[in-house]
């Protein structure tokens, strides 16, 4: 198959993908509940006609093809719309969107400081106790609830020692659990996969071959090895954006976090429709978009790759 | 290495048989189910009381019943979920992987909507319509996770249907569903075992995520995600009611985790669930 027809299918997909998502929250979340009944719960003698206004002001009471059809055609020119609580929606969603990619990218870039020499280390030294004890750590750090971990760290930290603040985005210092909680799952996957695909490389024979120029053993291991490693690295870390995205909701919600995982659920808990629509579909754009670049440079960085 | 890969067995068999065992016993352990309140003793800490050797919670319920008794949902959902999720997927995987065609399609895009989709937030929206409890979290676990074993066996009908033996087979006459479920079938369990098992452990955690967030298990049932979620506003004051049972979900997981590892090298030498 010729690369760009390869290129348009692949958009082609991605493109249904994200049609299909968004539709299927926006139904779904109209089967929630009632944002009118929401909005008046406090108030007395509701009449139902009362209720009818407010579907109405809300535009609650066209069919969902049109109420579709105006939240996708507002998605894709940029107008997020309003929601029904709090005001124009870009601003919030921008905001949320900024403090869950500053957690994600600083747990990510921590995870790759740690796991990348752990890994090679590990591959270098198969079977030796250092490579046994990281391999128990990495499994361990698997094996907890994240919500449990970042409990714990707010236990040591905030309440005993207090020398972090427990929740909320205040300065540089509250960022240190959240991102230690979701660095600590990141880097015990991250660890296995690079010390599996750095044990594949270094048997390779291209470091046979590099070995035996005489290049430096860091020229071979940095250089070489692992740069091949890396697309398998890049691979994976893009399978695994999504439930990164899925990991950070929990804990946010555990640090009070102003994040998109905070922010749909309390969309949830007030039937806010436009917002967590809105949450849901661009956490979808960017796990779409992310594996479609993966795609992508895994075709550039590997030209054995077969397109299929 | 085979040291080590022993080590791992050993240590993964004695923390399930631990942790099971005790779940397996505790209606004879506990016969009142860990739901017995005593106002009076309520929030004793840990090792301060023979009668509650783990301490109580902010209800005075032991938390050591608690913990056993607890283990019950988190295994039912991390097994049953993964059974029916594994069972699923085979059947579709099978099919997909040897018929090709358009229902191949279907399942290679919904794969995708699916891994476009945080399971976290399906779930969340998925129990604010349908409501929390037991036999719905274990119905979601089945939907959202069928499709990767479907996709893992798909992939390996697709190798093994041009095997030659997979074609002698066919040149014999004999019918597909003998083929698939007799011939095909067998050669591709190693990475759905391996793969199982470590979705039982993932499962766990997931439970306990949802319940922890008021999603799961009905809070009257003890369960691990409930009793974290019942400490969490007593961290400071009382942090046992919070780290026991955070510390049975880790040793269950950690053991299921060895398991699956050891499986993995026993079963998958070149490393497909990787």
């Amino acid at each position: 198959m010729p690369i760009l027809g390869f290129i348009f299918q692949r958009v082609l997909q991605a493109i249904f993908v994200l049609i299909a998502v968004t539709l299927f929250i926006s139904y779904a979340i109209r089967l929630t509940g009632d944002p009118a009944v929401m909005m008046l719960r406090e108030s007395a003698n509701v009449t139902p006609e009362d209720l009818a206004r407010i579907r109405e002001g809300l535009g609650l009471n066209q069919p969902f093809y049109v109420q579709y059809w105006e939240f996708i055609s507002g998605f894709v020119t940029g107008d997020l719309g309003v929601s029904f609580f709090r005001g124009p929606i870009g601003p919030i969603v921008s905001d949320a969107l900024g403090a869950t990619l500053l957690l994600a990218l600083t747990s990510l870039a921590v995870s790759l400081l740690i796991s990348i020499p752990l890994g090679i280390y590990a591959a270098r030294n198969r079977g030796s106790f250092g490579d046994q004890v990281i391999r128990i750590f990495s499994l361990a750090g698997l094996s907890f609830p994240n919500f449990w971990l970042g409990i714990m760290l707010i236990l040591i930290f905030s309440v005993t020692l207090r020398w972090l603040p427990a929740s909320g985005l205040q300065g540089p210092a509250s960022l240190i659990m959240p991102a230690v909680t979701i660095g600590v799952i990141l880097t015990s996957t991250n660890l296995r996969i690079v010390r599996t695909t750095m044990l594949d490389t270094l048997s390779a024979q291209f470091i046979m071959v590099a070995r035996a120029k005489g290049l430096s053993e860091r020229s071979v291991i940095y250089k070489h090895a692992l740069r091949n490693s890396s697309i398998a690295l890049v691979t994976y870390l893009g399978l695994q954006f999504g439930s990164l995205m899925g990991g950070l909701v929990v804990v946010e919600l555990v640090f009070n976090w102003p994040g998109m995982g905070t922010l749909a659920i309390e969309a949830i808990s007030q039937r806010d429709y436009p917002i967590l629509q809105t949450v849901i579909s661009i956490l979808a754009l960017m796990i779409v978009a992310v594996n479609l670049v993966v795609d992508f440079l895994y075709m550039a960085l590997d030209p054995r790759i077969r397109l299929e | 290495m085979n040291g080590f890969r022993s080590f791992e067995f050993i240590a993964g068999a004695i923390l399930i048989a631990l942790t099971g065992g005790a779940v397996l016993l505790s209606p004879w352990l506990f016969p009142d189910g860990g739901t017995q309140m005593n106002l009076a003793a309520r929030l004793t800490p840990p090792f301060t009381n023979v009668a509650y050797p783990l301490g109580t919670d902010p209800l005075g319920r032991d938390i050591l019943a608690r913990m056993v008794v607890g283990g019950q949902v988190s295994f039912l959902v991390g097994i049953v979920s993964a059974i029916g999720a594994v069972v699923i997927g085979t059947v579709v995987g099978l099919f997909a992987g040897y018929y090709r065609g358009p229902w191949d399609m279907f399942l290679m895009r919904f794969a995708d909507i699916q891994l476009a989709l945080p399971f976290i937030l399906l779930a969340m929206t998925v129990i604010a319509i349908i409501g929390p409890g037991l036999d719905r979290i274990i119905l979601l676990m089945i939907v959202a996770q069928w499709v990767q074993y479907a996709r893992l066996i798909r992939g390996s009908v697709l190798s093994l249907r041009e095997a030659e033996y997979v074609q002698a087979a066919q040149s014999y006459g004999l019918s597909d569903w003998r083929i698939l479920f007799v011939h095909i079938l067998p050669n591709a369990m190693g990475p759905l075992i391996i793969l199982g098992t470590l979705n039982v452990a993932n499962n766990i955690l997931l439970e306990s995520s949802l319940t922890f967030l008021g999603l799961g298990i009905d809070p009257l049932i003890p369960s691990w995600g409930g009793m974290l979620a019942d400490g969490r506003n007593y961290i400071q004051t009382a942090p046992w009611v919070t780290i026991f049972p955070g510390l049975a979900i880790m040793l269950t997981v950690l053991g299921l985790n060895l398991l699956g590892d050891w499986l993995r090298d026993r079963l998958d030498p070149l490393g497909h669930t990787r």
